[in-house]
């Protein structure tokens, strides 16, 4: 939510503020916050593409497979911040679930631990 | 967490994706190491620009400019389909330390690579995972040209416990990298079956 105290920015701010455009301004998303690995799936087909902004769309067609938070960010080439943002848009709209690995719940449990330390091995 | 979805593409078993850390000073190879092992991919993320950061980046002209555009890497590992280990280099300088918060939580481990003509640039990411009790091993990226210490001379320098793994490695190759990562991973387990878990949040 803007606040009066925020400070705004100007056209002199640079690169960071275009990117926010796409979310009209907006630098915090909604609901609970995820990790930089959580996976993000898209739930089902959307049937009304052309509600959505084409950002959007990108994002959504790029968790049509399990795929985390830094993945898709990097993919579509936009700030994280803004990706974040977009995310927990479509997760309002309940077009993609992102999910928290259950790993991260605590430290990694040593039967991962030794999955990792085989599969490292295995390269 | 509602993970047990079963109405979503290729959702049989869990996509397990796992985070390992790489710190240290600037320059030290952390790009190369990954590099080395996996496929970088870049991300962009966004830095307030705090005091420390005014005084070393030029702000002149934009004044009123309070966050900057970070490039930062990570590579991918693709262990198994459902298994994806994924390696975030973290920049040095403590004026980072808000996106290693981030970072750290549920991390499974931490790798300070360090260089020993500058082994203070390792300083505050040792000081950080000390503190936060996240679990690291160290690296010593062999330079050409750098002197070889004994690794028992650094332990001193970096006033490190005499458990903590300190290995030399060329952040150039593979083979080297991935024992690197093996290295870590082996220290976590014994860690592991050391204390229990204990109530870090």
């Amino acid at each position: 939510m803007p606040s009066n105290d925020e400070r705004w920015l100007d056209a002199e701010a640079g690169p960071v503020v275009r990117p926010y455009a796409l979310t009209q301004g907006r630098t915090r998303h909604t609901g609970d916050s995820f990790d930089l690995v959580a996976t993000v799936m898209a739930t089902r087909i959307f049937g009304d593409p052309s509600s959505l902004a084409p950002e959007h769309i990108s994002v959504l067609q790029l968790a049509r497979v399990p795929t985390t938070v830094a993945d898709i960010a990097s993919d579509v080439d936009l700030p994280l911040g803004v990706v974040r943002i977009i995310l927990a848009d479509l997760r309002e709209l309940g077009l993609v679930v992102i999910s928290t690995p259950v790993v991260m719940a605590e430290r990694v449990d040593k039967h991962t631990l030794r999955e990792v330390l085989n599969g490292l091995r295995g390269l | 967490m509602d993970y047990g979805v079963s109405d979503v593409a290729g959702g049989d078993r869990q996509y397990r994706a796992i985070k390992i850390l790489l710190a240290g000073g600037f320059g030290v190879g952390k790009t190369t190491l990954v590099g080395a092992v996996s496929e970088i991919r870049p991300l962009r993320t966004e830095e307030p620009l705090t005091e420390g950061s005014l005084r070393t980046d030029s702000t002149v002209g934009v004044e009123g400019k309070t966050t900057t555009t970070v490039a930062m890497d990570f590579g991918r590992i693709s262990l198994r389909s459902d298994l994806v280990l994924y390696l975030f280099g973290t920049p040095g300088q403590q004026r980072f330390w808000f996106m290693w918060d981030e970072l750290a939580i549920g991390a499974l481990g931490a790798v300070v690579l360090a260089d020993t003509r500058r082994l203070a640039d390792s300083f505050p990411a040792i000081d950080y995972f000390e503190r936060r009790q996240i679990p690291f091993i160290v690296a010593l990226n062999c330079f050409e040209g750098a002197r070889r210490y004994e690794t028992e001379d650094v332990r001193l320098a970096l006033d490190l416990d005499p458990d903590l793994p300190i290995i030399l490695c060329d952040a150039r190759s593979k083979e080297s990298a991935k024992e690197v990562l093996i290295a870590l991973v082996e220290h976590v387990l014994v860690t592991a079956s050391e204390e229990p878990l204990s109530g870090i949040a």
